[in-house]
C-alpha cells in the first residue's frame, strides 16, 4: 500500500514546522536508533492550546502524522487534545500502509509528552490525567 | 531550476532498451512456436535458443553448455547453492563461507541450509564494503563444500577481489559461486580466467527484462534438477521456454558488455563529481570503497534525515533513487549492508544510493547537485536530531 494523496500533501508541505520559544509545553517521542524522533511545542492560554509546532526525524508517514496532529489539536482545548488517537490522525489521512501505523502512534504520543511536560511546569502531577508514555520500542510491536 | 527527471536506481532495475524489444518482439506472435515441438516453428526457436545460449556464453567466456536459463538472480542463487549443498553434503561436506553482505536470495538460502544441518561462516566485509581474499582461504576446511561471494555489492557498489578468491578456491578444490547481478555489463567477466564455477545473473539489470536470468555452471558440475518435468535446460530445468525473454536477455547481455571500458571511462568522472558535490554537504560519509567501486554507484550517508523522506522528497524534484533506512527495507533495521560497515543506526537511516548507467549526462549530475543540498537543508531543519546534534556540537560522522 501506498501513501494517500493527503500523507503526500502533509509530507511536501507539512503545517507547523518549527519551535516556539518559551514553549508551555514540550514533547519528544521516539529515537534516532529506531529512524523516527517527534518533537511537538505547545503554547497553552488557560487551556486553550493557541499554538502548536513540531520537528520530525522521520518517514514520510512521521512527518505526515505529526503534520496532522498539529492540525488537529491547534485551537482545541487540553481535554479535546487529549482524546486524540492515532486512529484519528490516521483516519485524518485516508489511511497509512500498515507498516506505518506506529507513526500514529508517535503522533499521539509527541503531543501526550508535550501535555505531559506542561503539566509538570505547573507543579501538577501529569500521569492521573496524561497517562504514562510507552517506550519507543513497544509502539514497533 | 528547470525540473528534469532522472531516473538514478539501476541497481533495483532498468527499461528494456529498444534493441532489446525489437529482437524479443517476433517471438511474440510470429514466431511463438514451442522450441520442443517437431515443425518448422519449434525447431527454428529451438535453434534461436541454441543460438542465444552461445551468444550469453561468449560473453562471460563460457561455453554454451554451462549457462542455463532461468527466472533471474534469486532462483539462479538458490539453484547454485542449495543445488552444490545437496551434491557434496553426500560427500560429507556441510560448511558454505560466504559473506555478511550478500544479497538476501544469497543470506537467506543459507539460512535456510543452516536448517537443514549445514554450517555456514558469514565472513565480515572491511569498513569499505571489501571482502579479504586471506579470511576466505582461512575458513576453507576439509569440509567446505562452496564459497559464494558477490562479485559487486548491490548497495554500495564495491566491487569484491573475485580472480584472487577464485584462485584461492581452486587451489583448494573448493567450487566458487558469484552473484554478479550487479557486476553483468559493469566489470569484465571471464569465468575461466577468474576461475568462478558458478554465476548468477538477471536480465533486467542491463535493459533486458524482468523474469529471465542465466546460471553458469561450469562443465564437470551436475547440479540436482530444479524443476522437475521436460528435457528443457538439459532436463534440470523442465518447462517450456521464456523464448523471448531468452532473446532479450542475449541481446542485452551482448549490448552491456560490447564496450565496458568506455562505459567505465565515461562514468567515472560524473559518478566521483556526484561524490565530492554530496561530500561537500556537512557530516556526510561515503559507503563504501571511493576506487572499487561500480562506475555507476554512489551511496552516501546524510546524518540527521530519514531516507525515505529523502527519497520522498527527491522524487518530487524528479530525481528516483534509493536508500537503506529501515523504512525503505520494510523492517525495523536499516540495511544490513550498511550495518556491516560498521555504520550506526543512526547514520544508516541516511543513507542515499544513486545508481546509473551509460545514458547518464553532466545535466544529470549538475541537477542532482543543485537539488540535493536544497533538500537537505529542507529536511535538516525539522530534524530534531540535527536540532540535538548542532546544538551539542556533535558529529556522528
Amino acid at each position: 500500500m501506498n501513501y494517500s494523496e493527503k500523507v503526500m500533501d502533509h509530507f511536501t508541505n507539512p503545517r507547523n514546522v518549527g519551535e516556539i520559544e518559551n514553549a508551555d509545553g514540550i514533547g519528544e517521542v521516539g529515537n534516532a536508533k529506531c529512524g523516527d524522533i517527534m518533537k511537538m511545542y505547545l503554547k497553552i492560554d488557560g487551556d486553550v492550546i493557541t499554538d502548536v509546532k513540531f520537528k520530525t526525524f522521520g518517514c514520510g508517514a512521521a512527518v505526515a502524522t505529526s503534520s496532522m496532529a498539529t492540525e488537529m489539536i491547534k485551537g482545541k482545548t487540553i481535554n479535546e487534545a487529549l482524546q486524540l488517537t492515532n486512529k484519528a490522525v490516521m483516519e485524518a489521512l485516508d489511511g497509512l500502509p500498515p507498516v506505518k501505523v506506529h507513526c500514529s502512534v508517535l503522533a499521539e504520543q509527541a503531543v501526550k509528552a508535550a501535555l505531559t511536560d506542561y503539566y509538570k511546569k505547573q507543579g501538577v502531577d501529569p500521569e492521573p490525567i496524561v497517562g504514562i508514555i510507552p517506550d519507543c520500542e513497544d509502539c514497533h510491536e | 531550476m528547470e525540473k528534469r527527471y532522472i531516473y538514478a536506481d539501476h541497481a533495483a532495475t532498468t527499461a528494456v532498451s529498444d534493441e532489446v524489444l525489437q529482437e524479443m518482439l517476433p517471438y511474440f506472435q510470429q514466431n511463438f512456436g514451442n522450441p520442443s515441438s517437431i515443425y518448422a516453428k519449434g525447431r527454428e526457436n529451438e535453434r534461436a535458443i541454441l543460438d542465444a545460449r552461445a551468444r550469453v556464453a561468449a560473453c562471460l567466456n563460457a561455453d554454451p553448455k554451462e549457462i542455463f536459463f532461468t527466472a533471474g538472480g534469486s532462483e539462479s542463487d538458490n539453484w547454485a547453492i542449495k543445488g552444490v549443498a545437496d551434491k557434496l553434503a553426500q560427500k560429507g561436506k556441510k560448511h558454505i563461507i560466504t559473506s555478511v553482505f550478500e544479497h538476501h536470495a544469497v543470506l537467506h538460502t543459507c539460512e535456510f541450509l543452516e536448517k537443514h544441518g549445514f554450517e555456514v561462516t558469514y565472513l565480515p566485509v572491511s569498513p569499505a564494503g571489501l571482502v579479504s581474499p586471506a579470511d576466505v582461504e582461512a575458513a576453507i576446511r576439509p569440509d567446505t563444500a562452496l564459497v559464494s561471494i558477490m562479485y559487486a555489492n548491490n548497495e554500495i557498489g564495491t566491487i569484491q577481489p573475485i580472480p584472487e578468491i577464485g584462485a584461492i578456491c581452486r587451489k583448494h578444490g573448493v567450487l566458487f559461486h558469484t552473484d554478479a547481478v550487479q557486476a553483468v555489463g559493469n566489470v569484465e567477466i571471464d569465468v575461466k580466467a577468474q576461475n568462478i564455477d558458478l554465476l548468477s545473473l538477471s536480465g533486467h539489470k542491463f535493459h533486458a527484462p524482468k523474469g529471465i536470468g542465466a546460471l553458469y555452471v561450469r562443465k564437470g558440475i551436475s547440479l540436482p534438477n530444479l524443476i522437475h518435468g521436460g528435457g528443457q535446460e538439459s532436463g534440470k530445468r523442465a518447462g517450456t521456454e521464456n523464448v523471448p525473454g531468452i532473446m532479450g536477455l542475449a541481446k542485452a547481455i551482448e549490448l552491456a558488455t560490447e564496450n565496458i571500458p568506455a562505459k567505465i571511462a565515461k562514468l567515472t568522472p560524473l559518478r566521483n563529481q556526484l561524490i565530492d558535490g554530496i561530500l561537500k554537504i556537512d557530516q556526510t560519509k561515503l559507503n563504501g570503497d571511493r576506487e572499487k567501486r561500480l562506475a555507476g554507484n554512489v551511496n552516501i550517508s546524510i546524518v540527521g534525515i530519514e531516507g525515505e523522506s529523502l527519497l520522498l522528497m527527491l522524487d518530487h524534484y524528479g530525481i528516483q533513487a534509493s536508500s537503506g533506512s529501515a523504512c525503505t527495507s520494510g523492517s525495523l533495521d536499516p540495511s544490513h549492508v550498511l550495518l556491516s560497515l560498521g555504520l550506526v543506526h543512526e547514520v544508516a537511516h541516511g543513507s542515499l544510493r544513486l545508481s546509473f548507467g551509460k545514458e547518464f549526462t553532466q545535466q544529470d549530475v549538475d541537477y542532482i547537485l543543485e537539488v540535493i543540498p536544497q533538500v537537505v537543508d529542507r529536511l535538516r531543519a525539522m530534524s530534531p536530531m540535527w536540532e540535538t546534534l548542532t546544538k551539542e556540537n556533535r558529529k556522528l560522522v
